[in-house]
Parts: C-alpha cells; sequence; structure tokens
C-alpha cells in the first residue's frame, strides 16, 4: 500500500517536472543556515520559484500554485485530446473521415468554460496586485536608486544617510560569497518590519528585483515609483539588475540583509556616522564578527528538508490581512 | 467554405502567356506577386541563417558561466538586440507576410495579383536595405545595445553613441515603410479584387489571418515610426521627448513601442493561424471545424490585441487601477486563442489523418502554442509577474510562441507549399527528420528556461550567477539540436531542388481544397486568365 502510494507520489512528481513545471509550483531556494539565518538565492537546477521569505513573496506563492495547476490541467488535457485525435483517428483507423464542422453546445461550452476558468483566476490576482502596491503604515522608507552599475541607497527616515552598493568582482570574492551576487555595502533592513521602498532613475533604467521577497520595480529617471516588502525571516536576499542597462547590466547584484531591530539601529547609527566621514556603512556587525562566508557556505550545504520550516514561517494572505 | 470550383478550362493555362520575362526585369523589377513572394521567402530563410547564428553564439556564451567568447556587455547587448530585431522583422514577418501571403493571398481568392504590383516590388526592396543596416549596426562603433525594445534613456546618444543605433533605428523605418505599403496593399487586394461567388465568408482562414494582420501592421506600424522618429530626432538633433531633463518621459516610450510592440506579437502569429488551419483540415481530410468561430477569433484577437500593451510594463510604475485593466484585457485574450486551439482539434476529431510532414508541424504548433500560451495567461497576471517580468520566464513564454509557435507555422507552410511553388515536391523522409529534430531541439532548448526564470535569472546576461549554470547547459545543447535542424532545412531544400520529384497539381488529395490546389504546379505566371468563379 505503502508501496503504491510512493510510485504515484513519484509519478506525479515527475509529470509535473516534465509535463509543465512551467510555473515553478515547487519553491526551491536555498534552505536556511543555522541560526535561523534565511538565505534568498537561487540554488542549482532549481524548478520553481525561489522561496518566499516575506509576505509579499508568500502570497505571490499562494496564487503561482493556483495557476500554475490550473495551467498545468490545460495543457494535460489539449496534449491528452490531441494524442488521442492522432491514435484514434489515424488514416488507416478511420479511413472515411467524417465531414463534421459545427457544434453549438461545443463552441459555447470552450468559449464559456475558458471564461470561468479566467474568473477564478481574476479574483485572487486582483487582490494580490492591490495588496502588492502599496505598504499599510510603512515603519520605514528606503530610497532606490539605479545608476550604472551599482546601486545607491539612501535612508531618510534614519538620518538621512545615503551610500552605494557595488559587486564584488571575481578576483576579489571571499570563499563562500556568490559570484556575481556578492555586494561590498547590502541594503540592511530590519526583520519583520514593512518597507516603503521609493525608486528614482539615474541615468537610464534599471530594475530593482529580490526575487525572494516578491518585489520588482523600474528605476526610471524623471519618476518617483512605489513600492514594498517586508523580510520575515533573518537573513540575506539577493537580486539582480533586471532592465538592460548597458554594459555591466549583468553585474550589479543586490544584496537585502534584514537583522533584528536592534542591530538595524546599530549599524543605521554606525552608517551616519560612516556617512558623515565618506565612508560606506559596510555589512551588519554580526556579519563581520562570524564573517559573510562562513554564513554563506553554511547554507549552500543545508540539506533539502530545511525547505519546510521556510514556508510555514510565512502567514497565509488571509492572515496577513 | 473554400469549396471552390474553377470553371474556366485548366487545359488553357500552362502553354499560354506564361513566358516570364528576362532575369533582371522578372527578379529585381518584379511586379508579380509568386515572384516577389519567392524573393520574400529566399530573403527570410538568409536572415534566418544570420539570426540563428547569433542564438548560437548566445548559447555558446550562456553554456557555462563566466565571459566565454564576448569581450564585454556592450557587444552582448548590441547582438541579442540584433538576434530579437532579425527575427521579428527579417525573418518571421517575411516568410510569413511578404512570403506565403504574396504567394497565396492572390491565387485564394481568385484575383490574378496583388492589387497594386509596383508597391508589392517596393515593399520587399525596402527590406534589404533594412536589413544590411540592422546587420551592419553591429560592426560599426560599439553596436546597438539597447534591447530589442530600445528603451530610451539606454537608446539615447549619451548612452549608445555613434552611429549604429541610428543605424538600427533607420533599420526600423525601412522595414516600417515596408510593412506599411503591404499592409494597405493586401488590404485592398483582399477586399476589392476577390473573384466573384468568393465573399469574406467564403474567404480561406489563410486570407482572413492576412487580412487581420494587414489591419494590425497599417494601425500599429506608424506609431512605431512616430516613436523612433522622435528617438531619433532625441538622438541628433536636440529634442527631448523621452528625456526627462527635458521635460520628456522615458515611460512615454514605453507606451509607444508597445503600442505597435503588442499587435506586433500578433503580426507574427495570426499568418500562422491560417496555415495551421489549412494543413490541419487537408490532411484530416475534413473540412475547417467552426469556420466563423475561426475567423471572427482572429478578428477579436486582432482587436482585443491593441488594447493590451501595457501588460509589457507592469512594473513601469503605470497606477495599480491600470494594471488591473491591462490584466483583465490581456486575460480575455486567451478565450479566443481557446476557441481556436478547441476548433483545430474539433477538426482533427472524426478525420482521417494523414501524418506528413506539414501535419506533424501543425500539430506540433497546436501543442506548442498552447504551452507557450498558457504561461502567457501566467505572464497576464501583474501580481506574479513581478517576479517573472524580464526573467527567462519571459524568454520561454515568447520563445513558445514564435520560436516554436510562428516557426512552426512557417516550416508547416513551407512543406505544405513548397511543391506548388517550386514544383518539386519534398523528399517526405527527410522533411520528418528534420521535424522531430527540430521538435526536440526547440523544446530543449526554451523548456528548461521557464526553470531558469522562475528561478529568477534576468535576461539579456551574459554572464550569471552559478546556480542557473545546469539549465543553463541544457539550454544550450537544445539550441545545438535546434541549429543542426536548421541546417537540415537547408538540406531538404536542397534535395528538393537535386532529385526534381514532379508535384502534382494538388499532391494531398481531396483535403485540400483551396484554389492554389486546382492550378498546376506550379502556377502559370499569370495564374488566372479568366476569374474563377466560386460557387
Amino acid at each position: 500500500m505503502r508501496r503504491i502510494f510512493s510510485t504515484t507520489r513519484a509519478l506525479s512528481t515527475a509529470l509535473g517536472l516534465t509535463l509543465l513545471a512551467a510555473g515553478g509550483a515547487f519553491a526551491q531556494s536555498p534552505d536556511p543556515a543555522p541560526g535561523g539565518q534565511a538565505l534568498g538565492a537561487p540554488v542549482p537546477w532549481g524548478l520553481g520559484l525561489q522561496d518566499a521569505f516575506g509576505p509579499v513573496k508568500a502570497a505571490i506563492h499562494d496564487f503561482n500554485d493556483l495557476v500554475l495547476y490550473i495551467i498545468i490541467g490545460i495543457t494535460i488535457f489539449v496534449a491528452g485530446l490531441l494524442a488521442y485525435v492522432i491514435f484514434r483517428y489515424s488514416a488507416s483507423r478511420n479511413p472515411n473521415p467524417s465531414r463534421t464542422s459545427h457544434n453549438t453546445v461545443l463552441e459555447i461550452a470552450w468559449t464559456v468554460v475558458p471564461v470561468l476558468i479566467l474568473l477564478v483566476i481574476a479574483i485572487p490576482s486582483f487582490r494580490l496586485i492591490y495588496y502588492e502596491d502599496r505598504a499599510r503604515d510603512p515603519e520605514m522608507t528606503i530610497n532606490v536608486q539605479g545608476r550604472q552599475w551599482y546601486w545607491h541607497y539612501e535612508y531618510p527616515d534614519n538620518g538621512a544617510f545615503a551610500f552605494d552598493s557595488y559587486p564584488i568582482p571575481e578576483g576579489e570574492l571571499r570563499p563562500g560569497q556568490l559570484r556575481n551576487l556578492a555586494v561590498d555595502n547590502p541594503l540592511v533592513i530590519p526583520v519583520g518590519a514593512t518597507i516603503r521602498v521609493l525608486t528614482t532613475g539615474h541615468d537610464v533604467i534599471h530594475s530593482f528585483f529580490v526575487p525572494s521577497l516578491g518585489v520588482q520595480k523600474y528605476t526610471i529617471p524623471g519618476r518617483t515609483l512605489e513600492t514594498w516588502f517586508r523580510a520575515d525571516r533573518e537573513g540575506t536576499f539577493y537580486g539582480q539588475c533586471n532592465q538592460i542597462c548597458g554594459n555591466n547590466h549583468w553585474f550589479m547584484p543586490i544584496a537585502v540583509r534584514a537583522v533584528p531591530k536592534a542591530e538595524f539601529e546599530a549599524w543605521a547609527a554606525e552608517a551616519k556616522t560612516k556617512f558623515a566621514e565618506g565612508s560606506a556603512p559596510g555589512w551588519p556587525e554580526r556579519d563581520r564578527a562570524t564573517s559573510v562566508a562562513s554564513l554563506e557556505g553554511a547554507a549552500s550545504a543545508a540539506s533539502p528538508e530545511r525547505a519546510a520550516p521556510a514556508a510555514a514561517a510565512t502567514p497565509s494572505v488571509e492572515a496577513r490581512r | 467554405m473554400a469549396q471552390a470550383a474553377h470553371d474556366t478550362a485548366h487545359s488553357g493555362h500552362d502553354d499560354h502567356h506564361d513566358h516570364a520575362p528576362g532575369f533582371v526585369s522578372r527578379w529585381l523589377f518584379s511586379t508579380n506577386h509568386k515572384d516577389i513572394g519567392t524573393l520574400y521567402i529566399i530573403f527570410a530563410v538568409v536572415a534566418a541563417f544570420v539570426g540563428v547564428t547569433l542564438s548560437i553564439l548566445m548559447r555558446i556564451e550562456l553554456q557555462q558561466p563566466g565571459m566565454q567568447i564576448f569581450s564585454g556587455g556592450q557587444a552582448w547587448n548590441a547582438m541579442i538586440s540584433a538576434h530579437g530585431l532579425v527575427m521579428v522583422f527579417f525573418v518571421v514577418m517575411p516568410a510569413l507576410i511578404g512570403g506565403f501571403g504574396n504567394w497565396f493571398v492572390p491565387i485564394m481568392i481568385g484575383a490574378p495579383d496583388m492589387a497594386f504590383p509596383r508597391l508589392n516590388n517596393i515593399s520587399f526592396w525596402l527590406i534589404v536595405p533594412a536589413f544590411m543596416l540592422l546587420v551592419g549596426s553591429m560592426f560599426v562603433g560599439q553596436g546597438a545595445g539597447a534591447g530589442w525594445t530600445i528603451y530610451p534613456p539606454l537608446s539615447d546618444s549619451t548612452y549608445q553613441s555613434g552611429p549604429s543605433m541610428d543605424m538600427a533605428l533607420f533599420a526600423l523605418h525601412l522595414a516600417g515603410a515596408s510593412s506599411i505599403l503591404g499592409a494597405a496593399n493586401f488590404i485592398t487586394t483582399i477586399f476589392n479584387m476577390r473573384a466573384p461567388g468568393m465573399t469574406l465568408h467564403k474567404m480561406p482562414l489563410f486570407v482572413w489571418a492576412m487580412l487581420v494582420t494587414a489591419f494590425l501592421l497599417l494601425l500599429s506600424v506608424p506609431v512605431l515610426g512616430g516613436a523612433i522618429t522622435m528617438l531619433i530626432t532625441d538622438r541628433n538633433f536636440g529634442t527631448s521627448f523621452f528625456k526627462p531633463e527635458g521635460g520628456g518621459d522615458p515611460v512615454l516610450f514605453q507606451h509607444l513601442f508597445w503600442f505597435f510592440g503588442h499587435p506586433e506579437v500578433y503580426i507574427m502569429i495570426l499568418p500562422a493561424f491560417g496555415i495551421v488551419s489549412h494543413v490541419l483540415s487537408t490532411f484530416s481530410r475534413k473540412p475547417i471545424f467552426g469556420y466563423l468561430g475561426m475567423a471572427y477569433a482572429m478578428v477579436a484577437i486582432g482587436v482585443v490585441g491593441f488594447v493590451v500593451w501595457a501588460h509589457h510594463m507592469f512594473t513601469s510604475g503605470i497606477s495599480v487601477d491600470t494594471r488591473a485593466y491591462f490584466m483583465a484585457a490581456t486575460m480575455i485574450i486567451a478565450v479566443p486563442t481557446g476557441i481556436k486551439i478547441f476548433s483545430w482539434i474539433a477538426t482533427m476529431w472524426g478525420g482521417s489523418l494523414d501524418l506528413r510532414t506539414p501535419m506533424l508541424y501543425a500539430i506540433g504548433f497546436v501543442f506548442l502554442f498552447t504551452v507557450g500560451g498558457v504561461t502567457g495567461v501566467k505572464l497576464a497576471n501583474a501580481g506574479v509577474t513581478v517576479i517573472l517580468h524580464n526573467t527567462y520566464y519571459v524568454i520561454a513564454h515568447f520563445h513558445y510562441v514564435l520560436s516554436l509557435g510562428a516557426v512552426f507555422g512557417i516550416y508547416a507552410g513551407f512543406y505544405y507549399w513548397i511543391g506548388k511553388m517550386s514544383g518539386y515536391q519534398y523528399p517526405e523522409f527527410w522533411g520528418k527528420v528534420q521535424f522531430w529534430t527540430t521538435f526536440v531541439g526547440v523544446n530543449i532548448t526554451f523548456f528548461p528556461m521557464h526553470f531558469l526564470g522562475a528561478q529568477g535569472m534576468p535576461r539579456r546576461y551574459p554572464d550569471y550567477p552559478d546556480a542557473f549554470a545546469g539549465w543553463n547547459m541544457v539550454a544550450s545543447i537544445g539550441s545545438y539540436i535546434s541549429a543542426a535542424s536548421f541546417l537540415l532545412f537547408i538540406w531538404v531544400v536542397v534535395l528538393t531542388f537535386v532529385r526534381k520529384e514532379k508535384a502534382a497539381a494538388n499532391p494531398w488529395g481531396e483535403g485540400a481544397t483551396t484554389l492554389e490546389w486546382q492550378v498546376s504546379s506550379p502556377p502559370p505566371f499569370h495564374t488566372f486568365d479568366e476569374l474563377p468563379h466560386i460557387r
């Protein structure tokens, strides 16, 4: 009995993967490192969306799963019909073709049923975009500006300091730092705080994109755009510029570091001092002590079973509302 | 539909009025729709060679993390931009619209030629310099590296200095002028030159498809023309339509571009819809199911296709209510598309299926277009597109509908009509081999891109974080198979012309009911001496 169950499960997994994991139902991300540190980054051979580490991304996951199962179902249905038709109505099996070219009931059905399916998708979809749109009572605002080819972050609510975040070139990577993702100065935020992000442009259009936090917005010269996110777990969440912006478009990663509120305050105070001195804030105190390297190294070595608590830690859409 | 009877005697055609002019006046000054169609198809194959070469260079670069063969991001950006523009403007459109459209729209409606034969000639000869300008732009200065969407400010003279971006913009202008003239020609031809008895509701679906396509071109390409004209003056004459420092707006360009760009994707796929309808009906030996529904589904796709453009701009800061509207409008397109998919299956249902190469391509089209279509439904939802916008998920989606949809339509049309166009039938065995290598190759190439996109790999990257390496390797291997299948296609063409296996007037039997199968293969230089009567 158990064997049958596991076979079925394996089969359905295989089916899911091969037939249409097209959207990634299966959240896959590096697992949280020991000490509850989360890591938002792509994983080798990953199939689905990066794990959710904030409420916006969790809401996206819920919706994504719904749509994914619907479109996998539709694809299997169409593939099945095609396979049946090819088999059943081959010239050898059915030498005399019918002349049927109309069937009103059928034609109404395949117009109305898709409309109903679209309604099923549309209702949660509308809820999702209004939820994603703007932060309700944000605790702080961060100004994000994309520049050729680095990020410029400003903290207006914490002493109005600003700094640049540059990628770390391949030759200067410390062990465990992720190539093309590691940065010198991360965007540090307090865990659990609702962050309003205002994006502005400087030279060309860039796109502030952090998949595991469910946030993406262009940074457009002459405009200020608003979005928001919240990290519900301590950790580091990586992203990359996602709008073609010239020569180093591929080399302007984003790192968001979420630490407990007290540590954030300490970092912000220090950053403000350093800003006055004209130097960059760097990583929070804790990362300098334990080194970013060991943290990330531990994360990438973690085993798949750890994915579960991460998912469980993120509340559902309803709960958040 | 299209139960066309040819009243005139068949015998008269082959011996009279079939003396073609000499080489120069026949091919350079051509006013014959079939010759111009042939020129377009040859042009598309040449351009495809360039486009495929560019894709292979891309896949070689992306096969492993790190910079392999490109000197830097700008060279890479110039090349990916050229890849997109070449494939859209110089492969898919010339093949489907200029090639098959020119060849078969007049014959299918029983017209002696296009309405404006000289306009037809200039349409073709405009895209040749356009193509040379575009290809040349890759080799001049730093190249035009702003993506095929050429968003300012990146496409401004500050960031793309030198003449290459201007060359690319002029290439678009020329190709656009060509398309507008061609569209006017098709609309006039279809409205005014149908043979007696060929009412709109008896028109073959390919002609319907071309009619809708022509309207989309006529209404959308001028908007692109306006946008790139403003971009050219921004670059060269000190205006600031899109420059915020002068009061301009970069987002305005995005609106204008996608007002053209979204209809453009239907421009590329609608003719393929038409071809697939004919092929499925022919090789099922059944009339097309739900003819009127099929025709008006295309009209609906064309109309709604004009009011969904901002779904390309969900992260550009358009307001949430606007996003909600564009999301809803976009999802509505799934309904007429669904009607077409199910009508195609119903056309085969109860039929007597003959799985020749064109049929394989048509069935492949239906399935792969479905895959590309459902991911489109997902991307229509702004909520989830927040994390899929500009990722490889989008690349996978639009290559499934274009590289696997439109291109499968082109291949289906080619195998379906090559006997008619050249008089020589293709080798069936090699045709099937070519289908299966293409089918396997493109799926291995593009399916893994869904995974890369879901994991957040941004597009237009020559180098990527190491975690993306696995699926990129798979995609690269797939692309080599796809490239081999393109070479195999050239081989099939060569074999066709070397073997000289004579094609009958109607090699497909009773399923092929449209007018082109009533004339000889190849049709005489002047197809109809007397207009056929359609009952």
